[in-house]
């Protein structure tokens, strides 16, 4: 024992180097800073939307439609953002929309997460047929066109809200099983996964502590443009009418909605597109903040 | 001499928002003459790169020069227009990366990328490029110079590859070289060729070079001058005689103890009477592995063919040999992650199963491998109070506190600090990594530890630093190790008994002392004398010797009959040697060589070319 | 890599049989009795069951499965149950609109991104690639009904240049039918550029992260050239890839395009056979936008493998 602390006395001032650099944090630029905010302003209206609401989705004024911005009416209040085709308040059923459009599409996220990292990460895992079989399978519903295979199923099975988040998280399933299993056999080929095993460690274990530890980041990344997606498809479906069923509000519908008021200079259609914008593009700008900090400094070095 | 370059009081730094920026070069000062090598050495984390790279007024991503000045012929590199300094780069001043595996882009051929830099700054039309380049190919004794420009990167080898891009950077006639640890990460019989090429261009083409290493007897081989860094500061600085010689400051004296001795006869830790029992632990019989599919106890892709050997108990057998030979592939049949095609691996008397899902959970954790990368073989995500725990858990069934306390021995046992348990190993050192690589193979209590390279990725210092670890582990816990390497000295310093590997067969096994002492196996041989020693003219006389001229750059064949070092072996039969596999014979008590020499043919072969 | 481009169609094959299958069990799920709608409300148990009998409907699924497959294989589409015209017939029209449309989309955006694209990576962090990085962002995060009703209201309701709704008929003379098409071209080629050149730009800047990018920067290679030999030859086949999935959205996803300006092409015509529930019709038109992006894919595996050097130029 004396001859080690001699040694660490020595070792002491020449000590190793560390030859890695801490690992930096994620630090957001003000473009990211500005995504999170709108972002977070969206999800808080998901939740107090509708109690902050001056009149209640389906409100109808009886007084005119296609208000301008701005307009008072007797005795009912103030319109911020005007009335629609019908004459109900545009900024009411914003606030209320945001709970149908951010809602269901969150939810169709998450179930497409569940299902397609599992299988996705199963696939990775087990290989074989069993890679093999989920593989094709998955190639053949990306390969159909997702606008189409929405439009499949909703006609066969109809319009409702679990069937709508249903058909999002299926058709979204697919895309996510392809990231997640890419994900997974890259880890799986690790030493330090295959040392797992070689201790004779189960495949809970392998996929629950070794595995999916190591995909949380980039799925996390992943989930945001797939959300992004699933909003936009799900604004599709509502703009052709097979989503979202009058009168709730979501905001693909009521672009739809409002469509014939452009020709009459209404920007009745125009709120209700720019919410969609102003959700997806911030989600937008904080992924590509994420990735822009990880990558390309290289590129910069170019004379 | 004409001062070349000056290097004054250069700072680099990496800032950092909100906090104040890491300094990663703290005032470095040094003068190239012009034709002179100047070596800066240090380990890892020292900034010798950093400096190099200075040279050619560039920085990695994240680092910006914050001070000092470097002048080429008298004009300030770092404060130079954009323009000039494209013009700088690859033409007056050029750059040799660690890996030409790496820097050569894939998608081109060799030609375009040797010639582009003289074409591009105008120095040389294309076909003056494509001259110079063939002379180069020519100079650095390339196979097929003619051709070998109209290959892509891939389809060359790595040594190759290595004077390719001597050519590269050589070819616009540069006034400064700049190479970046270029034979680092070569077998020693691949790096004394390329550094035998590197010596003879430099001093035909007159340039004067910086060479970046950690190795000192590679810097005896080629330098002038010597600087000494650590930690971003020149701790001394003299002519290489001085240097190695009569080394003055601390750190130039530890870096000179932990430096190869280079292997010698008697150097091998032989068994002392208290290594207990002499009973095989681990005994592979008759043993062919490899990859695709196995017919006949044939696989598509043979890798080890026909190997017997066995590791005794509390004994350490180091196995040498370049890459390719197979090496690693022998751990891994041993440790069930590669089942073999034929042949048996026995268990203390018992056979064990092909794979490792067939062995039963004791069997698993009295055999444990060793990745030879930390990196990869510790998941980031996990603490390390993890990575040690589980293992601690499935073998020790220890939970909570008593698991706490085995975590804080088994890093106590590798000399680290308790509070690394809560840690992620990407927050570690390289050194300090491996050590938990180690302590987790160790956490299962096994009786055999198989390790893969463990010191290769790692600086001289810290290497031997981890040897030592290793010898005390052995000596506490007497656990049996195979300890493979590409580094003979290495293995000298370690092993009680050697077996060397070529291509895929064992050409010499027997205990270490006497596998280092001749008679050698001629492939012995080559890798002994490829190991440079401490010494300047090494390179020289050893070069001399025949058996470097005997195509030591001729690749490895994996062979299905005969000898497979015969294209290679400067005594081959021909005839013989490439029709019929080598007989194994006992040279003395438990040394056997697989030769068409016998013992006395060798020895007088030895004595008439005055080897010894 | 003959074996490896074998296995890429091989694997074609087997995708395009299971899309088969999805697709015949999919449709057969749709609600409603084919019999009862062709026949209506009047059709008597006999006729019905004649109906039936006549198209095989009364017959196993699986057997119905084999007959359908047998048709598709040999190019019998069967006749739409809707109006008995032949479906050949009808989607012959309707794809040549489509492969038009799809066809000056492709050839004017195409090159319009990789060029957008490759300019962003060679100026990274520059005014020229922040508009470009911002402005493509924008365009993929906005639903596409958005910016063909942008279209509209300005080129169609303000300015008057071009007609809102795209009639097109076979006896328009060329110039006819791209001012008819104007409106739906500028929306897909928007659309379809922005996805492409963030791409791109995503694909080239993943290689310049290379040790080989880093080399030829220390060589002094000027930016232009670091780019289009150094980094694009490398980066190939994640690009390549981007546009065959693009062009076959261009082929099968552009349903709301097509709605919006009433433009008569596939994706149209398969809604209309969703609505009125005519199973062949639907059945034969999924089949053919699996086939066009199974098709795709392989050939932009194909040419990934063809533009690996290792792979081109075997040791």
């Amino acid at each position: 024992m004396t001859d080690k602390t001699a040694n660490t006395e020595e070792m002491s001032v020449y000590d190793e180097l560390p030859d890695v650099p801490p690992k930096k944090k994620i630090r957001l630029t003000w473009v990211g800073k500005l995504g999170v905010t709108v972002v977070l302003f969206w999800v808080i209206m998901v939740f107090i939307g509708p109690y902050i609401a001056p009149f209640h989705e389906a409100d109808i004024m009886a007084y005119d439609s296609y208000m301008p911005v701005w307009s008072k009416t007797e005795g009912e209040g103030f319109h911020v953002l005007g009335t629609d085709y019908i004459e109900r308040d545009i900024l009411s059923r914003i606030l209320w929309g945001a709970r149908t459009t951010i809602g269901i599409s969150f939810l169709a996220t998450v179930f497409a997460y569940l299902i397609g990292v599992t299988l996705g990460i199963g696939a990775a895992v087990a290989g074989g047929w069993t890679d093999m079989i989920l593989s094709r399978v998955n190639d053949a519903i990306l390969s159909l066109p997702s606008i189409m295979l929405g439009l499949l199923i909703v006609v066969a099975l109809g319009t409702s809200i679990p069937i709508l988040i249903l058909t999002a998280s299926l058709i979204y399933a697919a895309s996510v099983f392809r990231i997640a299993r890419a994900l997974g056999q890259d880890i799986m080929v690790m030493d330090f996964v295959e040392a797992a095993r070689a201790r004779g460690e189960g495949m809970w274990y392998i996929i629950t502590r070794e595995v999916l530890p190591n995909a949380i980041m980039p799925l996390a990344t992943d989930f945001g443009l797939r959300l992004v997606f699933v909003v936009l498809f799900i604004s599709s479906l509502s703009f052709l009418g097979l989503g979202i069923q009058p009168p709730m509000a979501d905001w693909g519908s009521m672009v739809r909605q409002n469509l014939e008021g452009l020709g009459y200079g209404s920007y009745a259609a125009v709120w209700p597109a720019l919410a969609i914008a102003s959700f997806t593009i911030a989600i937008n700008l904080i992924v590509d903040d994420i990735s822009a900090s990880e990558g390309g400094s290289l590129a910069r070095k170019m004379i | 001499m004409t001062v070349l370059l000056e290097v004054k009081d250069l700072r680099i730094e990496a800032p950092k928002k909100d906090e104040p920026a890491v300094k990663i070069v703290k005032g470095v000062s040094f003068n190239v003459k012009a034709g002179e090598v100047v070596a800066l050495i240090g380990e890892s984390g020292s900034g010798k790169t950093t400096i190099s790279l200075g040279a050619l007024a560039y920085t990695k991503p994240g680092l910006e020069f914050s001070g000092g000045e470097i002048l080429l012929k008298g004009e300030d590199v770092l404060t130079m227009e954009p323009l000039d300094v494209r013009g700088l780069r690859g033409n007056r001043v050029a750059y040799l990366a660690q890996s030409a595996a790496a820097t050569f882009n894939p998608a081109l051929t060799i030609n375009e990328q040797v010639t582009e830099s003289a074409v591009l700054h105008g120095v040389m039309t294309q076909d003056e490029a494509n001259t110079r380049a063939t002379e180069l190919y020519h100079a650095l004794e390339l196979p097929d110079p003619e051709r070998i420009g109209f290959r892509y990167p891939h389809q060359v080898s790595g040594g190759q590859l290595q004077r390719l891009m001597a050519a590269m950077a050589l070819v616009g006639r540069p006034d400064l070289l700049v190479l970046d640890e270029p034979t680092t990460a070569l077998d020693v019989t691949t790096q004394i060729e390329v550094l035998k090429a590197f010596k003879k261009v430099i001093k035909e083409e007159g340039s004067a070079a910086i060479y970046v290493t950690h190795d000192l007897a590679v810097v005896a081989q080629i330098a002038d001058h010597i600087v000494v860094l650590y930690a971003g500061e020149v701790q001394e600085q003299g002519s290489v005689d001085q240097i190695i010689n009569n080394p003055q400051h601390p750190y130039t004296k530890r870096l000179m103890a932990a430096a190869h001795a280079g292997p010698k006869p008697g150097m091998g830790d032989r068994l002392s009477g208290d290594h207990h029992k002499d009973i095989a632990n681990i005994e592979v019989k008759n043993m062919t592995a490899g990859y695709g599919e196995i017919v006949d106890g044939k696989p598509a892709i043979t890798v080890l063919r026909d190997i017997n050997m066995s590791v005794k108990n509390g004994h350490v057998v180091g196995v040498i040999g370049e890459s390719g030979c197979g090496k690693s592939t022998l751990a891994r049949v041993i440790a069930g992650l590669l089942p073999p095609a034929k042949g048996d691996i026995i268990l203390d008397g018992n056979i064990l199963k092909g794979s490792y899902k067939q062995r039963s959970k004791k069997e698993l954790q009295r055999v444990q491998f060793v990745y030879q990368m930390a990196d990869t073989a510790l998941n980031p995500k996990q603490l390390i109070s993890e990575i040690l725990g589980r293992p601690v858990e499935m073998f020790q069934n220890l939970r909570g506190q008593e698991k706490r306390a085995k975590v804080a021995e088994l890093l106590r046992l590798v000399e680290l600090p308790v509070e690394f348990e809560n840690r992620y190993a990407t927050e570690l050192s390289g050194g300090q990594k491996q050590r938990i690589n180690l302590a987790r193979s160790l956490a299962a209590l096994p009786e055999i530890m198989l390790c893969d390279e463990v010191t290769s990725a790692l600086d001289s210092i810290v290497a031997s630093n981890v040897v030592k670890l290793l010898k005390r582990l052995r000596d506490l816990t007497g656990v049996s190790f195979m300890f493979i390497t590409h580094d003979l000295s290495t293995v000298a310093a370690f092993a009680d008994e050697i077996v060397v590997l070529y291509a895929g067969r064992i050409v010499e096994q027997g205990p270490a002392d006497e596998v280092l002492a001749p008679p050698f196996h001629p492939y012995t041989r080559l890798l002994i004398s490829s190991v440079p020693e401490m010494r300047i003219d090494w390179l020289e006389e050893t070069m001399k010797k025949r058996e470097m001229t005997a195509g030591i750059a001729r690749g490895v064949e994996i062979t299905d009959v005969g000898c497979p070092f015969y294209n290679r072996c400067p005594i081959a039969i021909s005839g013989t040697c490439e029709k019929i596999t080598a007989p194994t014979y006992e040279l003395k008590e438990d040394h056997f060589i697989s030769c068409h020499h016998n013992a006395a043919e060798i020895e007088a072969i030895e004595k008439a070319a005055g080897n010894d | 890599m003959q074996r490896m481009v074998i296995q890429r169609i091989i694997i074609g094959i087997i995708t395009l049989w299971v899309v088969s299958v999805l697709v015949f069990v999919g449709t057969s799920v749709l609600p409603g009795d084919v019999a009862e709608i062709v026949l209506g409300q009047t059709a008597t148990p006999e006729t019905l069951a004649a109906y039936r009998a006549a198209n095989g409907l009364d017959q196993p699924l699986y057997m119905q499965y084999v007959s359908w497959l047998g048709g598709m294989v040999t190019g019998d589409l069967g006749t739409s149950k809707a109006g008995g015209a032949s479906i050949s017939s009808l989607i012959s029209g309707r794809l040549g609109n489509t492969m038009f449309l799809a066809g000056v989309v492709a050839i004017i955006s195409v090159p319009l991104s990789v060029m957008l694209g490759l300019l962003a990576a060679m100026y990274p962090g520059t005014w020229i690639d922040r508009i470009l990085t911002f402005g493509t962002l924008t365009l993929i995060s906005v639903p596409d009904f958005f910016i063909a009703t942008f279209m509209v209201l300005i080129f169609a309701v303000n300015l008057g240049w071009l007609p809102a709704i795209a009639h097109i008929s076979p006896e328009d003379t060329m110039w006819e039918t791209i001012r008819a098409s104007a409106m739906p071209l500028i929306t897909l080629i928007i659309v379809v550029a922005a996805q492409m050149i963030r791409m791109t730009r995503a694909g080239i800047l993943n290689v310049m992260n290379s040790p080989y990018i880093e080399m030829s920067i220390l060589k002094g290679v000027p930016r232009n050239r670091i780019i289009m030999r150094h980094a694009f030859f490398n980066a190939i086949g994640p690009i390549v890839n981007v546009i065959a999935l693009n062009l076959a959205y261009l082929v099968s996803g552009v349903v709301i395009v097509e709605t919006i300006f009433a433009y008569p092409g596939l994706a149209k015509l398969m809604i209309d056979g969703v609505q009125t529930r005519d199973l062949p019709l639907v059945q034969a038109c999924a089949m053919i936008f699996c086939g066009t992006y199974v098709i795709l894919i392989i050939l932009s595996d194909v040419a990934a493998i063809l533009s690996n050097p290792r792979l081109r130029n075997p040791k």
